[in-house]
């Protein structure tokens, strides 16, 4: 199979993410989708690396994992923080950062 | 030039002393205000004592600038603390130290109000007024001295910061619209200050970046001394193109005009001053205005002496119009700080005229201008705080009689209206009769509307005194009105016995301003023109009648 | 010898210094020390003047450098003094009037509580007037000149509580402002033209400064002189100015500060015989304003704007004997000494009168006051004869020779010039036997007033100076006539030449007794033979109008004054809407711009993330493109 196709399905998985998280307004669905945007990128960057025959994409792939499960551990307290206080966890309720 | 001159750097020492003033000044704890007080009067006298001793050190006979001082600062960009004065920057700082006790001594009750009921470690206003006054001081010397246009720039700019806490944080709360309201205007008036100069500044920072990019293009390594670009420019290692000078010439002095400031730039002059407290007022016109008008004698005709000379036309125009529009806007005046305020602008146009007329007079003129309108505006300011301190009030309209309940107070103002109005034999008649006579021996149409000016002057300062020190005593707060007490004899006698003695024997401080301002005259190429019909000597007692050939002048 | 000259004016500047700032330690005895000083000043004028005579003539000049003032390069201004005889002349007038007046004031002012202020104003006077005179420069002399303003300013405004002096003095000062910078702007001229302002040098050379340049000088010197010998158009000041103490009004504006403007025009004399045209705008300023004093002199019922209007005609006379060249300089500064004695001498007699009768000035409530005040009475009734020219009186022989001169002008000119002369000589005679009948003679009309005055002989010490003007305005005249000897002093520095009139002398002496007898039988008609109405009568549209000084002050308003103040507060709305409203236009506009972008910051994370999206797609579509290009 051409690894070409792993891009299109990255591709797909990205554009659903981002699509979450214009529409959803629950945060913990909204979280899911940003880490499926993430693992988009994975895909590719992995695809790509796989395409040039070079490690630099998979390397890549390790660290935005990482930053992911770093990113996971600060956005999931956040969000408990948030439901804690105001009892809902849609983002829309939480628009209390403007001019 | 790289090896600094290896003896005591006065000029630093000379800066860094009000500096060190205006830290331990801020350091005094709240329950000893009163040592805050002390404090930096004594810092402000040590400080005029190293003025004049670089005022003495000065020998107008030696090179252009002295008591050099040059080490390395932003190496990268060519940056270098660079020290130093001609005759123009030593009499200016020897001004600015000589009026810093006068305004801590005016000054000294006016933070009093502020205080809180309770000493309070973290609220100390009386030691941040004071700290602010000393921190200015420092800087506005620096910018005398500064011989490299970016450590100029920095400090020109840095300014701002103290002089927007004074004016917004200490203001005058003798307001007729309420406390509330003068809150209001104090901090309208604070920002526009700020805006006003900040916009100056930064395009002028524009131009001191594109004056780097000149000198690195041409030279090699990019530079901004003052005279390393001086020799460069009399190598012919550095050519300016016509566009690029004139861009430059006018990123600087936009930022000067403002400073100056020049109609129609002027209109935070007023507000500053008003709203400000009259010593802090003093600060603004007499000290930290006079780096602008300095700052075009040394930086735009001695960086850009081509594009000053076709900017000549339209600065001299707007000049004039400020010295017109505002001598007749004091005329107009109801409140007795605006229309100094306003008397101030003519002023500047008057220092404006004589240094973009070129002549030696009209330069020396304009030097001589700068010190002794500061001494006078000190003078006529100073007592007028006094006198609105007294009611409260800063309304012409609000006094009149005074002379009659307080003599002293009504004589030193009307030495001081005098000295503003150029009478003869206080200070400012030979600055601005010389800037008269420079004027009109080369635009003697612009010499002749300038003239105007004098009469305007007498207009604005006569109506003043007689609205308020003459006629008879109606209001009770008049006739309450103590006379001067004996710390603000001691501010007003000698700034008027200066003008007196300046006035008579202005002599000394020509002679160290002359030989640095034929030095600018030799940066913009011009020689002064000559008589129609030149007699031999112009003394009598080497003057033959005999020969009245046409004889050079040096 | 030369080191003396300082003391001149150091004497009473120290006086002026001393009483000034002295405080009220002073008080009992400063203005002892003001007569005293202003005495020594006079005596070293004396002293000098000794040793001048024991000169020859050509080397009576004196100089003294001080100290070099300002010197800028080609700009050399020195406070230096000269004195040569015509600046001796004026020394011993100021210092010996002054003298005089002060020893009056010490009487006159007695009573007022601001009496070392008054001496320590007339000391300092004293000092600039005579750097006026003293001065080597044009620019030296701009300082006295300014000084005098200023103590004319201070002294007209001396009871500052009256709003009226108060704005009087402010007047006086601003009009002289307008003459004084007319005296810059010809020092300017002489700056550039000669490189020098220093007398010996402009004036000696004066002729190869061509015509054009000389005529400017010289008229912005007339104008100079016209704002502080209060000729017209620069007039409207003077008759204000009698606000001030009656001594002051005797001595700087009568005798003395105001006959600076004949000083200068004579000074000047070497610029003015190089410019045809300026003196013909003298001499016609001189005989405008002749007749224009001897006018509004005619309608006053005010004792010292009488007289004021009186001195302003006199000096008008000077001014126009200055305008004449060398024929008449000499004569100007003749007449100019006699009325310092005459003038002074009435100013005195009249405040004498004042002080008699509770301060009163209006003539029509005097009447009768020779009974009461003899000594007063025959003081100013010499001073009265000497000014209208009664023949063997000092300002006969000055007058007189004025008017010769102004025939010996030549032409047509010389013909009106010398017509105008008579007449105003004609009104002379009738304004001052007005002044004479009205106030020593007819019915005593101060009688039965509320608050009736008591007429009173005043103390010797202001009796003994009036007596000595007096002397002086009987024989100072013949003295200076005998064998021309004062054309003779004169003529090292004024040159003289002999006018060759078409009229004889006899002819011309005539005509004068003539126009004297004319003008005195025509107010002894209207005011001796007829009681005087204690309220003035309504009179002609002339006589009106002259009560308002020919309307100077309403032109003077209409043309300076109102659109003065229309064209500031138009300036004081426009820099608060229009200059400073640009600038407060400018940020409300970014204010506004920046208000309508903060909509977007809606705090919606969605809307955030929408834009980012947005944003991106349009970086990878302009990437593209930019790869497709």
């Amino acid at each position: 199979m051409s690894p070409v196709n792993y891009v299109y399905l990255a591709a797909v998985l990205f554009t659903i993410g981002a699509a979450g998280v214009l529409i959803r307004r629950n945060a913990i669905v909204v979280f899911m989708c940003i880490e499926l945007m993430l693992n988009a990128a994975n895909l590719t960057l992995v695809a790509f690396s796989r395409i040039h025959g070079n490690l630099d994409g998979q390397i890549m792939a390790f660290f935005v994992m990482v930053v992911a499960a770093a990113e996971v551990v600060v956005g999931l307290a956040i969000i408990v923080m948030m439901y804690r206080s105001r009892h809902s966890a849609s983002v829309d309720d939480a628009s209390l950062m403007k001019l | 030039m790289s090896v600094a001159n290896a003896g005591f750097p006065l000029l630093t020492v000379t800066a860094a002393l009000p500096a060190a003033g205006a830290v331990v000044t801020a350091a005094v704890p709240a329950a000893r205000r009163g040592a805050a007080k002390w404090l930096a009067l004594l810092f402000s006298l040590a400080t005029l004592v190293f003025a004049l001793v670089v005022l003495a050190r000065f020998d107008p006979g030696g090179s252009r600038y002295q008591l050099t001082e040059s080490h390395s600062w932003i190496a990268d960009f060519g940056v270098r603390y660079e020290l130093g004065v001609d005759g123009i920057g030593a009499v200016l700082i020897a001004l600015t130290a000589l009026l810093l006790p006068f305004i801590v001594g005016a000054a000294w009750h006016d933070a009093d109000e502020l205080e809180p009921a309770r000493p309070n470690r973290r609220w100390r206003p009386t030691q941040g007024f004071f700290a602010l006054m000393l921190a200015t001081e420092a800087m506005v010397i620096v910018s005398f001295a500064a011989t490299d246009v970016f450590l100029f720039y920095v400090f020109f700019e840095a300014m701002l910061i103290p002089m927007y806490f004074l004016i917004g944080g200490f203001g005058d709360r003798a307001h007729a619209a309420g406390e509330e309201e003068g809150a209001k205007q104090r901090s309208y008036a604070a920002v526009k200050f700020l805006l006003y100069n900040l916009a100056g500044g930064l395009i002028m920072l524009a131009a001191v970046i594109g004056l780097f990019v000149v000198t690195s293009d041409q030279l090699g390594e990019g530079t901004f001394s003052l005279q390393q670009i001086a020799q460069a420019r009399a190598n012919g290692d550095l050519t300016m193109g016509t566009g690029i000078e004139r861009l430059l010439f006018l990123g600087f002095f936009f930022a000067f005009a403002v400073k100056a400031p020049l109609w129609p730039l002027h209109t935070w002059l007023p507000n500053a001053m008003g709203e400000a407290t009259a010593p802090v007022a003093v600060l603004i016109t007499a000290v930290v205005d006079k780096v602008g008008t300095f700052a075009m004698l040394r930086f735009c005709l001695g960086l850009f002496p081509e594009a000053s000379k076709w900017a000549t036309p339209v600065v001299l125009v707007l000049a004039l119009v400020s010295i017109l529009y505002g001598a007749l806007l004091a005329v107009g005046q109801r409140d007795i700080k605006r229309l100094i305020a306003y008397a101030s602008i003519s002023h500047f146009g008057f220092i404006i005229l004589g240094v973009f007329a070129m002549t030696s007079q009209g330069q020396s003129g304009a030097t001589l201008y700068m010190v002794f309108h500061g001494v006078s505006t000190a003078a006529l300011m100073l007592v007028a705080g006094f006198l609105i301190s007294r009611r409260g009030s800063r309304l012409i309209a609000d006094y009149g009689g005074v002379q009659k309940v307080a003599p002293v107070l009504a004589g030193t103002f009307l030495v001081g209206g005098l000295a503003t109005l150029s009478l003869p034999g206080l200070a400012p008649f030979v600055s601005e009769f010389l800037v008269l006579v420079g004027t009109f021996s080369r635009y003697p149409v612009a010499g002749i509307v300038a003239t105007a000016g004098i009469v305007l002057g007498a207009l604005y300062i006569l109506l003043m005194y007689q609205r308020t020190m003459t006629g008879p005593v109606e209001k009770p707060e008049v006739r309450a009105m103590p006379d001067l007490r004996v710390r603000e004899v001691a501010v007003a006698a000698p700034l008027v016995a200066l003008l007196l003695f300046l006035g008579i024997f202005p002599k000394p401080v020509a002679d160290i301003v002359n030989p640095s301002v034929e030095h600018t005259m030799s940066d913009v190429h011009k020689k002064d023109p000559k008589p129609d019909h030149q007699v031999a000597e112009t003394g009598w007692f080497d003057y033959k009648p005999a020969e009245h050939a046409g004889g050079d002048h040096k | 010898m030369e080191s003396l000259i300082g003391l001149l004016v150091g004497f009473p500047l120290l006086g002026a210094a001393v009483l000034l700032c002295g405080g009220r330690k002073l008080d009992r005895s400063g203005h002892w020390l003001g007569v005293l000083l202003s005495g020594a000043s006079f005596v070293t004028g004396v002293v000098l003047f000794a040793g001048m005579l024991g000169k020859p003539t050509d080397q009576r000049a004196l100089h003294q450098h001080l100290f070099t003032w300002v010197p800028v390069e080609s700009f050399q201004a020195n406070v230096a003094f000269q004195l040569d005889q015509l600046a001796m002349t004026f020394v011993l007038l100021i210092t010996g009037v002054g003298t005089l007046i002060h020893i009056y004031s010490v009487g006159y002012m007695e009573h007022d509580v601001g009496r070392r202020r008054f001496f320590g104003y007339l000391n300092l006077f004293l000092a600039a007037m005579l750097l006026l005179v003293l001065a080597d420069n044009y620019l030296l002399l701009y300082v006295g000149w300014e000084g005098v303003g200023l103590a004319s300013y201070l002294l007209i405004g001396f009871w500052q509580f009256k709003p009226s002096a108060a704005v009087a003095a402010k007047k006086a000062f601003l009009v002289n402002r307008v003459g004084d910078a007319g005296l810059a702007i010809a020092i300017f001229l002489m700056f550039t033209t000669f490189g020098s302002f220093t007398f010996a040098p402009v004036l000696d050379n004066a002729t190869d400064a061509g015509e054009g340049k000389l005529t400017a000088i010289g008229l912005m010197l007339l104008l100079a002189a016209c704002g502080k010998s209060a000729q017209v158009p620069l007039q409207s000041w003077l008759g204000d100015a009698m606000e001030g103490p009656t001594p002051v009004s005797a001595l700087i504006h009568a005798a003395t500060m105001v006959t600076a403007g004949v000083y200068l025009i004579t000074r000047s004399g070497a610029i003015f015989n190089g410019a045809p045209d300026a003196q013909t705008v003298v001499v016609v300023v001189g005989a405008v304003t002749l007749l224009y004093g001897a006018i509004v002199g005619c309608a006053k019922d005010d004792i010292k704007k009488a007289l004021a209007g009186s001195t302003m005609s006199q000096i008008g006379y000077m001014v126009l004997a200055a305008g004449l060249g060398p024929i008449g300089y000499a004569f100007a500064i003749m007449h100019l000494v006699t009325h310092g004695f005459f003038k002074a001498g009435l100013f005195l007699g009249a405040g004498s009168v004042m002080h008699g009768m509770n301060d009163e000035v209006d003539m029509r409530r005097y009447g009768g006051l020779r009974k009461y005040m003899p000594v007063t009475f025959v003081t100013f009734g010499l001073g009265y004869l000497a000014i209208i020219g009664f023949p063997g009186l000092s300002g006969f022989f000055s007058k007189d020779q004025i008017i010769e001169a102004a025939f010996a002008k030549g032409g047509t000119q010389g013909w009106i010039l010398g017509a105008v002369t008579l007449v105003g000589a004609a009104i002379t005679a009738y304004y001052m036997t007005r002044v004479m009948l009205m106030t020593f003679f007819g019915e005593e009309r101060w009688k039965g007033q509320e608050n009736e005055p008591h007429p009173h002989e005043s103390p010797k010490i202001m009796t003994v100076p009036m007596i000595v003007l007096a002397f002086g305005s009987v024989f100072a005249g013949g003295l200076f006539k005998a064998g021309e000897s004062f054309v003779h002093w004169l003529e090292p520095v004024t040159q003289f030449e002999h006018g060759h009139s078409p009229v004889s002398a006899a002819a011309v002496t005539g005509a004068t007794v003539v126009a004297l007898l004319l003008g005195v039988g025509g107010a002894w008609l209207q005011y001796g033979r007829r009681p005087v109405p204690s309220v003035a009568p309504r009179g002609s549209l002339l006589t009106r109008a002259a009560r308002r000084d020919l309307l100077q002050d309403d032109i003077n308003h209409a043309v300076l004054v109102k659109p003065g103040e229309y064209l500031t507060r138009g300036l004081v709305y426009a820099d608060n809407k229009v200059v400073d409203g640009a600038v407060n236009g400018t940020a409300a506009a970014f204010g506004g711009l920046s208000g309508r972008t903060r909509r977007v910051q809606n705090g919606f994370v969605r809307s955030y993330a929408v834009s980012m999206f947005g944003g991106a797609a349009v970086l990878v579509a302009a990437t593209l493109l930019m790869r497709a290009v």
